[in-house]
């Protein structure tokens, strides 16, 4: 795997064994190997939209690695805001800097950066679409946790059909021998074009309206935020989010030795009461976004190889 | 239909046939194929066929178009033949063949595509390997089961 000079813009663009060497080379940058890697590389974090725990993250990456950053959060100080096109942006800001990292409300926007630009370009989200960075560091905590990728038993709960982390972390599993369980209210299911894919790969799932339902110990069980908004009837939504709660009692039908994981910010959906227990690993997991960035911002630059 | 009768009821000294249309979709293959301006255009609408039960046609007149060319009617027609003639004979008979990507000719319906906001060209893969053609914006990454209707 040679990742110099290139951007990390969806998912999609890594076959399984990219995606295990990536993974790998998180965990190698975790245990210290490569401390002070990014000294001398100047990141430039460019924030269309607001993002401050994912910035904080790149930033907070590329510091303690040795690295420099400029960039905007706000972008209304961007010249966007004065009619400039994202290209020009783009081709302007790759003089400044070695690799950039972006984050857009435009879908397609990484992808048309990664295009113009001559540094890596890493998409920090590009509105509903993509955001890989966070999609492998799912990865590397399910890694850490198990020791490998291959063969697990994971659960999905919550909003599973405008889940943005959810898609993308079926799609990468999908490569690894995963058994799924989709746990959602009927209007929020998996998209049907994710369960075809699953289907026409040969890959199992079911689809449970419970986790009540569920015949079998999880190995993971990822947990999503379920909006306020994605329902007309606020009586309605109190009613469904409060059936997608976790909590210690869940562990019984989840198994003794599940791991929960969540994108985070979490709200109620998983009580605090299960953040003591062993099985709680979403802030581990929060906190391997920054191995995981450190190891992408050095691949792409060939600090890292 | 046999050859003889086929060539009374088409005859073209040169040019290029496009057989085996669905029909209503003769109107749509022409302004896919971008000949509207190319001289004479016949259009056929509404044919008995053996193999289709009714079918299209377009003739064009003294072009010979190229496979690029009518490959892109793929979207709509795949089932489509096409005829090459030079002084009244079929010199080239060929099948569509679906193109495993389509650059600048499709619109993205995703108002919050990139395509839709920036002054980019439109490109779109072929997903699968079926005879009917799904689609997925380069961009935006969604994916098309009807891309006839992206058509710009």
């Amino acid at each position: 795997m040679d990742l110099k000079g290139r951007s990390i813009v969806s998912i999609r663009d890594f076959p399984k064994s990219d995606i295990q060497a990536i993974v790998n080379k998180a965990l190698e940058v975790k245990s210290g190997k490569w401390a002070g890697a990014l000294e001398g590389k100047v990141l430039a974090t460019l924030f269309f939209e607001p993002s401050t725990r994912t910035r904080l993250s790149f930033e907070g990456a590329m510091v303690s690695m040795g690295g420099r950053v400029i960039g905007f959060a706000d972008p209304n100080v961007s010249s966007a805001k004065k009619g400039e096109s994202l290209s020009d942006t783009i081709r302007t800001v790759t003089g400044y800097c070695d690799v950039i990292v972006m984050r857009h409300n435009i879908e397609g926007a990484a992808r048309l950066a990664s295009q113009v630009s001559s540094v890596p370009v890493i998409n920090a989200g590009d509105g509903a679409n993509q955001h890989p960075t966070q999609t492998f560091l799912d990865l590397v905590t399910i890694q850490e946790e198990f020791g490998q990728l291959e063969g697990l038993k994971v659960g999905m709960l919550g909003d599973l059909k405008y889940g943005r982390t959810v898609h993308s972390l079926c799609r990468a599993l999908s490569s690894f021998n995963t058994k799924f369980s989709f746990i959602s209210p009927p209007s929020l299911r998996m998209p049907d074009y994710t369960t075809e894919r699953l289907r026409d790969s040969g890959t199992p799932y079911v689809e449970v309206g419970d986790i009540g339902e569920l015949k079998e110990p999880l190995d993971v069980l990822y947990v999503t935020r379920i909006q306020k908004e994605r329902f007309a009837d606020f009586q309605e939504y109190e009613r469904v989010a409060g059936a997608y709660r976790i909590g210690p009692e869940s562990l019984e039908v989840l198994g003794e030795k599940v791991r929960v994981m969540h994108p985070l910010p979490r709200v109620d959906e998983i009580v605090e009461d299960l953040d003591a227990t062993p099985n709680a690993v979403y802030f581990r997991q929060a906190h391997n976004g920054i191995p995981t960035r450190q190891a992408l911002l050095g691949l792409v630059t060939g600090t890292i190889q | 239909m046999t050859k003889d009768s086929k060539l009374k009821v088409y005859a073209l000294e040169r040019g290029t046939v496009i057989d085996h249309i669905p029909s209503p979709l003769a109107v749509k293959v022409v302004e896919i194929l971008g000949v509207q301006h190319e001289g004479i255009i016949t259009i056929g609408i509404n044919f008995p066929s053996a193999k289709m039960g009714r079918k299209d046609v377009v003739k064009v007149e003294n072009l010979k178009l190229t496979p690029a060319v009518t490959d892109r009617v793929a979207l709509v027609a795949p089932t489509a033949t096409i005829n090459i003639i030079e002084d009244r004979k079929v010199i080239e008979k060929r099948k569509i063949h679906i193109p495993s990507e389509f650059r600048g000719m499709l619109r993205c319906p995703n108002p919050n595509c990139v395509t839709n906001q920036e002054d980019v060209t439109t490109h779109f893969i072929r997903e699968g390997e079926g005879s009917k053609p799904v689609v997925r914006c380069v961009y935006c990454e969604r994916v098309y089961k009807q891309p006839a209707d992206l058509v710009e």
